[in-house]
């Protein structure tokens, strides 16, 4: 099973993330995010940056989960390539994403994601395994 | 992609989705047969009559010309609302609050500076931060930032960053009343300011452009515009501030819609009553992100000042380097309007539409009463830009309203599929248009085949009536950020 793939939409675009159980299609939703914006394997797991969200329901959940991510990439200038999902509860979430400091000689930002948007928004499990999908103001 | 939306031909510039299951008003959109129909084949017709389904609504949803597909609302959307059971919405400002244009004029005629065009967009690209992520080089401490976002733009004048008469060519005299920092979240602030509190950065283009053509003489004299002179666009928002008030609000409104009993056809409508605690905390926020987007572009046309200085060896103010006007294209506002033959207060959404008031309207400033708002219509990168003005019949059919671009019709990855970053900048320079980009992929991204046909947005608006054509520019370089 791949872990996401990229659902293209006219002035944006969005991830289809895969997983054997939710967290999983959270942690791919989240890998899907960060290879818009740079080529993943030019980054290292160097840091661990931990999250913790509170939402109404899963569904705002994955998206806080995302901007969350997102609100690390921008302030702290971090790019991550890693990520675990280590506590999923139907209006919590806790988990972390590993990687390192923008380094402008060995990164280069492919994209600027403004937010995950709460539009066509979907979580649901078919024949046992999970697909989350989002759509991405870029 | 499916469509089952009656569409009724009104004119062949007005086409109507008639009000049907839990629509408060019919959809009305503003387009020739093909661009109705390039947008009936995507979901932003579904969109327009999601948008009819919210509270308060008068008239219409409306769609400009340039509609396409958004999240929520779809992009070239309009909506006004009641003030007394109307609803606001961050999602019908999108996440790039006051994203707007500004076109700055010139004394030089292209024939005699066309030379030094290539280092002119050299000096730029060096002076104004571009690209994903980069800073920018002027900072101001936390309590200068709370002045410049409640003050606006004659703050920054004051403070030397540009001429006292810019903000008699910036809408609202570049001041947005109703800002409240005290508002804005950490994250909000830290996003946006790149906690050092920088400014200048994340243009989305900047743009050498000759005019071309005028279309309307007496407009393009009250607008300091001639046919050969050299102008520069500046297209920017307001970075990380409006995107972290904008994703703040729209979580925080999906639990105040569920409250209010609003049914949200789609969670990215998500409201709350404009007299709401919630919706007015998110329209002084969203205030905050519109003065932050001007100052920003205020920021850049100083910068760029001083770039015409470096390369012409000429004072800015010898060479005419005025603004002709500053607008945003992704904003609610208040503003009376004629509904049904009553004056009514309402709170209009533009999101990627911009004003467009006719000669004599209050809004307009007193430079260009006579004539009529300045339009600002940015193209992409191949084509062209358009300078309009305001119509009467604007104010009648779209609450003062008109396009904001060409309006994309492909993807940015299937505009990546089509055509490479280096490929197109060749193109371009055969053209002889300069290019300068962050990274070739968002080059690409931007490539003209992405795009409707401006000429023919910009048309359909005319004859609509809802702007006239006074101008179109053309590029002669591009700084893609």
């Amino acid at each position: 099973m791949h872990e996401f793939e990229v659902i293209e939409h006219t002035a944006d675009v969005g991830i289809r993330a895969f997983g054997n159980t939710e967290k999983e299609a959270f942690e791919n939703a989240a890998l899907g995010m960060f290879s818009l914006l740079c080529d993943i394997d030019s980054v290292q797991e160097i840091q661990t940056y931990t999250v913790e969200v509170k939402a109404g329901d899963r569904e705002t959940l994955l998206v806080e989960w995302l901007n969350e991510l997102l609100y690390l990439h921008e302030s702290r200038g971090v790019l991550l390539k890693s990520f675990k999902v280590t506590e999923l509860a139907e209006t919590r979430l806790v988990g972390y994403g590993v990687g390192e400091t923008i380094d402008e000689s060995r990164h280069t930002l492919e994209a600027d994601i403004k937010a995950a948007t709460y539009y066509m928004l979907r979580i649901q499990k078919t024949q046992g395994k999970w697909e989350a999908e989002v759509i991405f103001d870029v | 992609m499916e469509n089952s939306l009656e569409l009724i031909e009104i004119t062949p510039w007005c086409w109507e989705i008639p009000k049907t299951g839990s629509m408060r008003v019919p959809g009305r959109v503003f387009a020739d047969r093909n661009l109705v129909e390039i947008a009936a084949q995507e979901k932003a017709l579904e969109q327009v009559s999601n948008v009819a389904c919210l509270p308060g609504i008068v008239t219409a949803s409306l769609a400009m010309p340039d509609i396409h597909w958004g999240y929520g609302f779809a992009i070239g959307g309009v909506a006004a609302f009641r003030m007394d059971d109307g609803v606001i919405s961050p999602g019908g400002v999108g996440y790039d609050i006051a994203c707007g244009v500004r076109l700055i004029r010139s004394n030089l005629n292209i024939h005699d500076v066309r030379a030094h065009v290539p280092d002119l967009i050299h000096e730029l690209s060096r002076m104004i931060p571009a690209g994903v992520g980069r800073g920018g080089d002027i900072k101001f401490n936390r309590r200068e930032m709370d002045q410049l976002i409640t003050k606006g733009v004659p703050w920054l004048t004051e403070k030397g960053y540009g001429w006292h008469n810019d903000i008699d060519a910036i809408e609202d005299g570049g001041v947005f009343e109703g800002a409240d920092p005290e508002l804005l979240s950490l994250r909000a602030r830290e996003r946006g300011f790149s906690q050092s509190g920088t400014l200048g950065a994340g243009n989305h283009f900047i743009e050498v452009q000759r005019v071309e053509k005028i279309f309307d003489e007496k407009a393009a004299a009250a607008f300091g515009i001639f046919e050969d002179q050299l102008c520069l666009m500046v297209h920017s928002g307001s970075r990380g501030l409006g995107h972290q008030i904008c994703t703040e609000y729209a979580k925080k409104m999906v639990g105040v819609a569920v409250r209010a009993g609003i049914d949200l056809p789609d969670r990215q409508l998500a409201c709350a009553p404009i007299n709401s605690r919630e919706g007015k905390d998110y329209y002084a926020t969203m205030a905050c992100a519109v003065n932050f987007a001007r100052a920003n572009r205020q920021v850049m046309t100083h910068l760029v000042r001083r770039s015409f200085e470096y390369i012409f060896k000429t004072s800015a103010e010898a060479l005419g380097l005025d603004l002709v006007y500053d607008i945003s294209h992704n904003m609610a506002r208040f503003e009376e309007h004629e509904v049904g033959g009553e004056k009514l207060k309402l709170c209009v959404h533009r999101k990627g539409a911009t004003r467009s008031l006719p000669a004599g309207h209050p809004d307009v400033p007193n430079i260009y009463r006579a004539a009529g708002q300045p339009v600002i219509v940015p193209g992409d990168m191949g084509t062209a830009s358009y300078l309009l003005k305001g119509t009467e019949k604007a104010l009648t059919e779209s609450f003062g309203s008109t396009c904001h671009g060409a309006g994309r019709v492909l993807g940015r990855r299937a505009a990546k599929k089509l055509i490479q970053g280096h490929e197109l900048k060749s193109r371009l320079e055969m053209q002889g248009i300069t290019v300068m980009a962050g990274h070739p992929s968002t080059l690409a991204e931007e490539a003209p085949e992405a795009y409707k046909d401006i000429d023919r947005v910009v048309e359909v608006c005319h004859k609509a009536g809802l702007s006239e054509k006074v101008a179109r520019l053309t590029p002669l370089g591009v700084i893609k950020g």
